[in-house]
């Protein structure tokens, strides 16, 4: 960690966007980079689909973009990202015109990384599979805070792939969502907000992690978004929670210290077996 | 143990925030809604008062001359309790006329009659007032098919269509609307002493508990059985729910073209707002 900054000032967008209209929620975006900026942020995180909002459906096709300097869009961010680091969410059509749900990481002018949400739901309420394409890598990457790697919704319901980010080296997980809230009880939480409080809580503190959550907040069509960002610490605990439903610029500052206190009382990272996990999946997967 | 209870608070900060974004967002700040005097259009309005307050709110009255005269003051005792606008229409001499024009006129084609006429009536005065018309459809009678398709079915949105008469009643209790209009047997008031129970042949507090199990915890109905629930109810509700589906969708367009409005022409109703 020697040449890193050591404390950082996370800003959580929870914001809500305007569906299908990117330039209305870019200029959204500026307003609120440029706020978080005021503020000394150091990075700011959107949710899911913020350029575009979620329940796009055949709109999908219309606002994809390609996050290059050319794109009158990135560029604006690309600018944006010379003060504060960035993580947006768009459409991103690739060169071959395949269609998928992204996040970039935009810092000092250029993108760091571009995660391709790896699982799209395709059941119950959800139908991601019939409009995108499937990410298919998940990869950690460095940024001047450390190494973090990024995951959107639904790829933070399936354990692997938290884990493999952890195992490439990345200390922060950095998770954008649009959750639709359901699951109404007795409890003054809907029970999507609890469980996905819960589970980035025990990414957390099972991989001695920062976990950084932005979520969206709003209505779409008949769906709301409950919006509730996190950052959980390495031992996680909670270091911000943002309300549910209020659209709010939430922000925190995380000491990157707290990895080393974590990890000397509790080695879970030292400890990992990965040649006990890659040789048990080669037997399951019957690969050798 | 099926349990409905629901968080009252939380239920009145999401649909509030629903109605108060989908009327903002296609431009409009104000709601109507026929008032009848019964709980489901008594929560429609009290959360609408709360969404966009009491002067951005109509509640219309509509009587028919059989209609009872204490659901019409009910819905007065609303009207003043929350100081929103107010209208009375009364539909007789517009129903009339068509119902006497047939000998074999049925009670039922007459409610339907009553029904969409007050449709038409507030979606006239929703241009004059500037506003969306509110639905008032709880899950209960949306799932059993318990309404008249472009009648009472007919509005902008629909605040309380994923809450069960039983969760419809625990609200109104929270939302304030006054003892006699929860307490009251719920009716359609088509005609003189129709009781939806009655006509049903079954309670809401029985059927919600099923619906819960059938629709929402996805069990087989032969699993319902099984939970103590009869078989002839099980299977009667099951034959309302499947017979009554094509009120719940949009009619089916015969597809042609590459593209087809429905199939593959999928925008969501907020589409760049």
């Amino acid at each position: 960690m020697i040449g890193v900054m050591m404390k950082i000032k996370i800003a959580l967008a929870q914001f809500n966007s305007k569906l299908g209209d990117v330039k209305a929620n870019l200029e959204k975006h500026l307003e609120l980079i440029e706020e978080a900026h005021k503020q000394n942020a150091d990075l700011i995180i959107f949710p899911e689909l913020s350029l575009t909002g979620y329940v796009l459906q055949d709109l999908a096709y219309n606002v994809a973009l390609r996050p290059h300097q050319e794109d009158p869009v990135f560029n604006e961010l690309f600018k944006a990202s010379k003060d504060i680091d960035l993580v947006v969410g768009f459409v991103h059509e690739d060169r071959r015109h395949r269609f998928y749900i992204a996040a970039a990481y935009l810092s000092e002018g250029k993108t760091s990384h571009i995660h391709n949400k790896v699982y799209l739901p395709t059941y119950g309420m959800f139908d991601e599979g019939r409009f995108f394409a499937e990410g298919d890598s998940v990869r950690a990457f460095d940024t001047k805070f450390g190494r973090v790697g990024m995951l959107i919704c639904e790829d933070f319901w399936h354990a692997s792939l938290p884990y493999l980010l952890w195992l490439d080296g990345a200390d922060i997980l950095l998770f954008s969502s649009a959750s639709p809230g359901r699951g109404l009880g007795e409890s003054p939480r809907l029970s999507s907000s609890i469980w996905v409080e819960h589970t980035n809580r025990a990414y957390a503190g099972l991989f001695t992690n920062f976990v950084v959550h932005a979520n969206k907040v709003g209505y779409e069509d008949g769906l709301n978004f409950w919006g509730g960002s996190t950052i959980f610490n390495p031992n996680g605990e909670l270091v911000i929670r943002a309300p549910d439903f209020e659209s709010t610029l939430a922000i925190a500052e995380i000491d990157l210290n707290q990895l080393h206190r974590s990890r000397a009382r509790l080695p879970l990272l030292r400890d990992e077996r990965t040649n006990v996990v890659l040789r048990e999946l080669e037997r399951i997967l019957g690969v050798k | 143990m099926i349990d409905l209870s629901i968080n009252t608070d939380l239920t009145i900060k999401i649909l509030t925030g629903f109605i108060k974004t989908e009327l903002n967002r296609v431009g409009f700040n104000k709601t109507l809604m026929g008032l009848s005097g019964g709980i489901d259009s008594a929560v429609s309005l009290y959360l609408s008062v709360r969404a966009l307050g009491h002067e951005n709110v109509l509640a219309v009255r509509m009587p028919y001359k059989a209609s009872p005269p204490d659901t019409l003051e009910d819905a007065q005792t609303m009207i003043d309790d929350l100081g929103v606008q107010s209208l009375t229409v009364e539909i007789t001499e517009m129903v009339d006329p068509l119902i006497d024009l047939y000998e074999d006129m049925t009670k039922l084609r007459a409610g339907n009659i009553m029904a969409r006429m007050r449709m038409i009536v507030l979606y006239d005065q929703s241009v004059p007032f500037k506003g969306l018309v509110m639905g008032t459809s709880n899950k209960t009678e949306m799932l059993l098919g318990y309404s008249t398709i472009f009648g009472d079915s007919a509005a902008a949105l629909q605040p309380i269509g994923d809450l069960y008469k039983t969760q419809v009643r625990q609200l109104a209790k929270a939302l304030g609307v006054p003892d006699n209009v929860i307490q009251k047997a719920p009716s359609a008031d088509l005609w003189a002493g129709q009781t939806d129970e009655g006509e049903l042949g079954f309670t809401y507090a029985e059927v919600d508990k099923l619906l819960y199990l059938l629709v929402d915890q996805r069990y087989r109905p032969e699993a319902c059985v099984e939970e103590g629930f009869d078989k002839a109810f099980v299977e009667r509700v099951m034959g309302l729910m499947r017979r009554n589906h094509f009120k719940r969708v949009m009619p089916p367009i015969a597809k042609l073209s590459q593209r087809t409005i429905g199939y593959d022409f999928l925008y969501p109703r907020d589409w760049g707002t």
